[in-house]
């Protein structure tokens, strides 16, 4: 059966080949305008003078456009229409668009929107969490709280008590292609737009808005992106508007693509978060009760900020029970890029915020970090039971001494049981495969004998949420065709940025037809083919679009067993589709043999289909509920070693035991893994975005903003799939693996911590992201 | 003017202006959009190209790539890799293999450094793949698929044959040093263009109208290092991989540097001339060739003059250069053996140093008797460390001695804070560079990079 086969990427020939065609390299039609933004120099103030005569009188400028020549909806916002295309004469940030050019070519309309000449009444940007505090700019009408239990008595009470304040930076998502989006006018004022986006629905509802029209009149068109992350859940916007726009007022083709340096200075990054915590723990390095407090700067529009810092909220636990605890989230209004999604979505944050706890507490304590982590683990569903039989199946039954006792309290602080915890077994098997008491005494050594070049090692586990918690998100559609020859023509509402996606759903399509996955044509993501579709994010593309795509077909396949069986005087259910084969009782016929016959039959072979992820319920305002229809799981170990004399560092070895339920597809889920760990690690380590005083972006290219390269992976990167299956009813018991194991590059900053605090005696409070520059920091605090 | 090169085996001439990139022209004009811009800046390779000249195949940058550079070489892109019958290249088919490829937009600059390893028989795969960023797989499996292909032979259409050009080419690229000298007394405004990698930004990032200029890639002898028994010569358009491969015997630990200098395509434009005559305060030349008493050969018409390199860094964006004059050679010793380089940046590969501490202290019957230590990233030009030198000389060789001394760097340098690294730290780190230097010298190790787990 073609699901769990390691089939290689359904475009990698089209990859190695150079014919894989992103939005940049769709032909373009004679005629075709190029569009870029003139912005805002400055992080707030208004327009005083706008002089776009330089702008206008430059080579190949056909039009320039304000805010006021929009012929409707100035807005590109994903949530609170606080979000303009143009400025409306108030500046919100560096990199605001002000003004759109349209030139004939592409280098024209970069040369001449940096020609304008604007003047500005400038006022005192409001930067830091501080500054935002003090002027209480925010999102919301205050803080968002989710509590459970008695925190302040369980913090009073508690044995062993401290606190402790951890800032992490945000991320620049840098997808190689950068946001890009062609506009095409159709007859009667139609408009086609080909976008790299995640959301081809939010790119349909911002340029109808924006046209004037409805829906029905736009269709959005996406084969592929050169990486998304997030950053192209919404932040495409205002490219596919502004094409659609300029071709409606031009009935000329439009594209728009941003140099890299405008894609950075004018796209959101990572919510960046300051996370303070005061925590109380038994000897054991139990906790007792936790009060966290979150700032994230948010940027200058809402945009996702809100579920964002939610999602850091619903994962403030990680993998702990916490038994009393508080969470209180701000969410803060600041003169910067607006802060978008990004791989995670908050949920890397707040879980860095709680391991941060674990660190602390067992330095505290003295005590092995990892064997801290484990003693505040949820209990396993077994030991919730009370069952003594382990579950088929799973691995080893846990019954461990830090199992808790199953009477005991086994929910997250948002009161959703935990029911599908497999940690325990996972830990074990990662820590003893990896040798973990080993290597952690051969670090020990290595440090007695090296004054200078310092080792750490460091464990750390995921649990991640999965299901968007935006309940109504969890919605999915589907077209198959089966033609007459039985091809099989596949479409969905995901969109495929690299993760493979399309592979795996069409691993499935072929699955329940029983032919080879070659025999399924994948297409384009084409609103007017699949409608109202949520974005490809919250790593749910698979587990949505997979299932819908498996009732389209199941509804096709059924209606062509009854047709076949009818014919044969064989029961439906008994009719059989495999290796290629439709078998009808004692008769087997090819799939396009039936297919034609079925046609012959008069019976339709295309379907629709559709999903929804059951049970979910969410209240984000009371913060109780079930957000997610189950949990994914992972386990890292890095080792590292540092330069005591300049902080410089390095990731020396990495293990991995991550839990993709029954893959769908064990290559391209180790793809995701191993990518996601890098891009965890690169966050935490040599990822820094700077801003100056002024407000502006100083990282803004990949000159000064280094993701890590090709010699940054681990030497010695060893990755295994968890075999065990979705207790959750989800496509073939497969799990979820977008986001989740890019929170196992968090071991890679415990690492780091672990060897700057060789140094000494203090807590090294190791900030992030660990450059050279903060280790070595953390390693003179740890003198201190 | 009009550029004739080979186009995946194909003669083609080219009506271009000087400052076309190649990537402009290939997507643009002819539509090959397999080769895909990323940063058009140098940095992320995934336009990367294989050109063959006479000096045999390599990766460059094509966002970065004047077409006039072209003249006469060979360009082979991700659309000519396949053989001509369509059969893939076996790093495509190792990529595939090995699930190597994700979203597929750095895939094709990725094939090309690696078939052009591959074709050089190299197996440094991490060095050359430095150059070509990857934001999907983690870098994991496409290492594995350049193992794979390590032994597969080289497709015969890959070995390209530059062309052999009678005619004058109208392209302003002087073919000699004299020519050059004349045209330089000549146009005196102009902009010397030789690799490119710093020029190439002026005009993708800053729209900067460069009209007058000349190339220098034609300009072999510029191009030459020699050896002078107890000297070397090197000629200021000597590309870093050339300067990379003449140091690796003579001086490994500049090697190790140049190593980690830019990447694999920046290496093979840039040359050593463009990256002193730029006088940046961060380039990593000058404080090696600082700390080796380089001597720097200028050229202005017919007159030449030499001088200590460390005193043709005036200030911050001036360099003792007259109009019309350039840089024609840096002469260096053969011998320095205890010469140390030490580049502290954000990431190890391609990037920018925030401090580049270059280190040459002679010891003789355990005292110091010479200390040449220069910085880059710590002033606004590349600088000796004089009061600490002054510090060292005729002290013992002791940890203490350096120790004691590096206090001395406070009132050498000033740095600044940046978006590289704070001043604090810039100055934490130049010191922790000196103490690191005493193990270094005394054989101990003092390498991340040479620890394994």
């Amino acid at each position: 059966m073609s699901v769990s086969k390691p089939l290689p990427h359904d475009a990698a020939k089209l990859h190695v080949t150079g014919t894989a065609r992103y939005v940049d390299d769709v032909p373009m039609p004679t005629g075709t305008l190029h569009l870029a933004f003139g912005t805002s120099t400055i992080a707030r103030g208004t327009l005083k003078s706008v002089n776009l005569e330089n702008v206008k009188n430059a080579p190949g400028v056909v039009a320039v456009l304000r805010a006021s020549d929009l012929p409707f909806a100035n807005d590109v916002s994903p949530s609170i229409h606080d979000e303009p295309l143009l400025s409306d004469g108030s500046v919100h940030y560096v990199g605001q668009p002000i003004f759109l050019v349209v030139a004939r070519t592409h280098l024209q309309a970069r040369f001449a929107a940096r020609q304008g000449e604007i003047s500005y009444i400038e006022e005192t940007p409001i930067l830091s969490i501080e500054d935002a505090l003090a002027a209480d700019t925010r999102f919301e009408e205050g803080p968002r709280v989710y509590t459970k239990g008695d925190v302040d008595a369980a913090l009073t009470s508690a044995p062993n008590r401290l606190q402790g304040q951890f800032e992490m930076g945000g991320q620049e998502h840098f997808y190689l292609e950068g946001q890009a989006a062609l506009a095409l006018p159709q007859e009667g004022g139609d408009m086609v737009v080909h976008s790299s986006t995640q959301h081809p629905t939010e790119i349909q509802h911002k340029v109808a808005d924006a046209l004037g029209v409805e829906m029905h009149a736009v269709r959005v068109e996406i084969r592929r992106m050169g990486g998304g992350f997030g950053g192209k859940e919404s932040q495409g916007n205002a490219l596919a508007v502004s094409c659609a726009i300029v071709a409606r007022l031009t009935g000329q083709p439009c594209k728009m693509r941003y140099d890299r340096d405008d894609d950075m200075t004018i796209t959101g990054k990572r919510h960046d978060f300051r996370i303070d915590y005061d925590v109380g723990y038994d000897a054991s390095g139990r906790l007792t009760g936790i009060d966290f407090t979150h700032y994230t700067r948010c940027g200058w529009a809402q945009d996702l900020s809100l579920p964002v810092a939610d999602r850091a909220m619903l994962h403030a636990d990680n993998a702990y029970l916490l038994p009393a605890a508080r969470i209180t989230s701000h969410r803060l209004k600041t003169n910067m890029q607006s802060a978008t999604a990004y791989r995670g979505f908050g949920g890397p944050q707040g879980m860095l915020g709680i391991e941060r706890v674990m660190d602390h507490v067992a330095h505290a304590l003295g005590k092995d970090p990892a064997e801290v982590r484990r003693v505040n683990y949820y209990a396993a569903p077994d030991a919730l039971s009370g069952s003594s039989e382990g579950k088929p199946g799973t691995g080893r039954r846990y019954r461990g001494a830090h199992s808790p006792s199953p009477e005991a309290d086994n929910t997250t602080p948002y009161d959703m049981e935990v029911t599908d915890f497999i940690l325990h077994e996972m830990t074990e098997k990662l820590l003893a495969d990896a040798d973990y008491e080993g290597r952690k005494a051969a670090v020990s050594e290595w440090n007695a004998n090296h004054a200078t070049l310092k080792k750490g090692i460091a464990f750390s586990p995921v649990k991640f949420g999965i299901s968007f918690t935006l309940t109504h998100l969890n919605q999915a559609g589907a077209l198959v065709h089966v033609y007459q020859d039985g091809s099989i023509q596949l479409n969905h509402g995901g969109t495929e940025m690299g993760q493979g996606l399309f592979q795996k759903v069409a691993q499935v399509a072929a699955a329940r037809f029983g032919v080879d996955v070659s025999a399924v044509k994948i297409t384009a993501t084409d609103t007017g083919k699949v409608p109202n579709t949520s974005a490809t994010a919250a790593s749910s593309g698979t587990d949505l679009n997979g299932m819908a795509v498996q009732n389209a077909c199941d509804t096709i396949r059924d209606r062509m067993a009854e047709c076949l069986g009818g014919l044969h005087g064989i029961a439906t259910e008994d009719v059989v589709f495999r290796d290629g084969l439709v078998v009808v009782g004692d008769v087997e016929m090819s799939f396009a043999d039936a297919a034609k016959t079925v046609y012959e039959n008069r019976i339709s072979l295309s379907a629709t289909g559709f999903y929804k992820t059951p049970e979910v319920a969410w209240d984000r305002i009371a913060g109780k509920g079930r957000p997610f229809f189950y949990f994914a799981y992972g386990a890292s170990l890095s080792e590292v070693v540092i330069d005591t004399l300049t902080g410089e560092n390095r990731l020396l070895r990495v293990d991995i035991l991550h839990d993709a339920g029954a893959s769908l597809n064990p290559a391209l889920d180790i793809g995701q893994i191993e990518g996601g760990f890098v891009q965890g690690a690169g966050w935490l380590t040599t990822e820094e975005l700077v801003w100056d005083d002024a407000g502006r972006l100083r990282t803004h290219a990949p000159s000064t903003y280094k993701i890590p390269a090709c010699s940054d992976r681990p030497e010695i990167f060893n990755v295994s799939l968890w075999d065990g299956e979705n207790r959750a009813e989800t496509v073939y018991r497969s799990k979820a693996v977008g986001e989740p194991p890019f929170m196992l590059g968090i071991s890679t900053h415990m690492a780091l911590a672990d060897a700057c605090g060789a140094c000494g005696s203090t807590y090294p409070d190791l900030q992030a992201p660990a450059t050279a520059q903060e280790v070595l920091q953390a390693v003179k605090r740890t003198r201190a | 003017m009009n550029v004739s090169f080979l186009l995946n085996g194909e003669t083609v001439d080219v009506d271009t202006h000087p400052t076309q990139t190649l990537l402009d022209w290939l997507r643009e004009q002819r539509h090959l959009t397999g080769t895909k811009e990323g940063c058009n800046e140098g940095d992320c390779g995934a336009c990367s190209v294989m050109v063959t000249d006479q000096n045999g195949a390599r990766t460059l940058n094509a966002c970065i790539l004047f077409m006039p550079q072209l003249q006469g070489k060979a360009v082979r892109t991700v659309e000519g890799l396949a053989a001509p019958d369509g059969n893939l290249h076996p790093v495509q088919q190792a990529m595939i293999d090995n699930h190597a490829s994700q979203c597929g937009f750095c895939t094709p600059g990725f094939v090309m450094s690696m078939a052009t390893g591959h074709l050089n028989g190299r197996t440094d795969h991490d060095d050359i793949l430095a150059g070509n960023l990857c934001r999907c797989t983690g870098y994991a499996p496409i290492i594995r698929a350049a193992k794979a292909s390590e032994g597969a032979p080289v497709p015969d259409h890959m070995r390209d044959t530059p062309l052999h050009l009678d005619a004058k080419a109208q392209i302003p690229a002087p073919e000699t040093s004299d020519a050059l000298a004349e045209w330089y007394i000549a146009h005196p405004n102009g902009t010397l263009i030789a690799g490119a990698t710093d020029v190439g930004l002026w005009v993708t990032k800053h729209f900067t109208d460069l009209t007058d200029v000349a190339f220098l890639n034609r300009c072999t002898d510029l191009q030459q290092i020699d050896d002078q028994g107890d000297t070397l010569r090197i000629g200021a358009a000597a590309t870093m991989t050339d300067v990379l491969a003449a140091m690796r015997d003579l001086h490994p630990s500049y090697a190790e540097m140049i190593r980690r200098y830019g990447s694999e395509q920046v290496r093979n434009a840039a040359t050593i001339g463009g990256n002193i005559a730029n006088g940046s305060p961060i380039g990593d030349n000058p404080p090696a060739l600082i700390a080796l008493g380089a001597t720097l050969h200028l050229r202005q018409g017919d007159t030449r003059r030499d001088m200590p390199i460390e005193d043709f860094f005036i200030a911050y964006g001036k360099q003792d250069r007259q109009s019309g004059e350039f840089v024609e050679a840096v002469t260096i010793p053969k011998s320095a053996p205890a010469l140390r380089c030490y580049k502290l940046s954000k990431r190890f590969d391609q990037d920018i140093s925030a401090v580049c501490g270059c280190f040459n202290v002679t010891v003789e019957d355990t005292k110091i008797t010479a200390a040449r230590i220069a910085f880059g990233g710590m002033a606004g030009t590349p600088m000796r460390a004089a009061l600490l030198e002054a510090a060292l000389v005729g002290r013992p060789w002791a940890f203490d001695t350096l120790q004691a001394a590096a206090a001395k760097l406070t009132e050498d340098f000033h740095p600044m804070s940046d978006m590289r690294a704070s001043a604090a730290y810039r100055m934490e780190a130049a010191q922790g560079q000196l103490l690191r230097y005493f193990d270094d010298i005394n054989g101990n190790e003092t390498n991340v990079l040479e620890v394994r787990a």
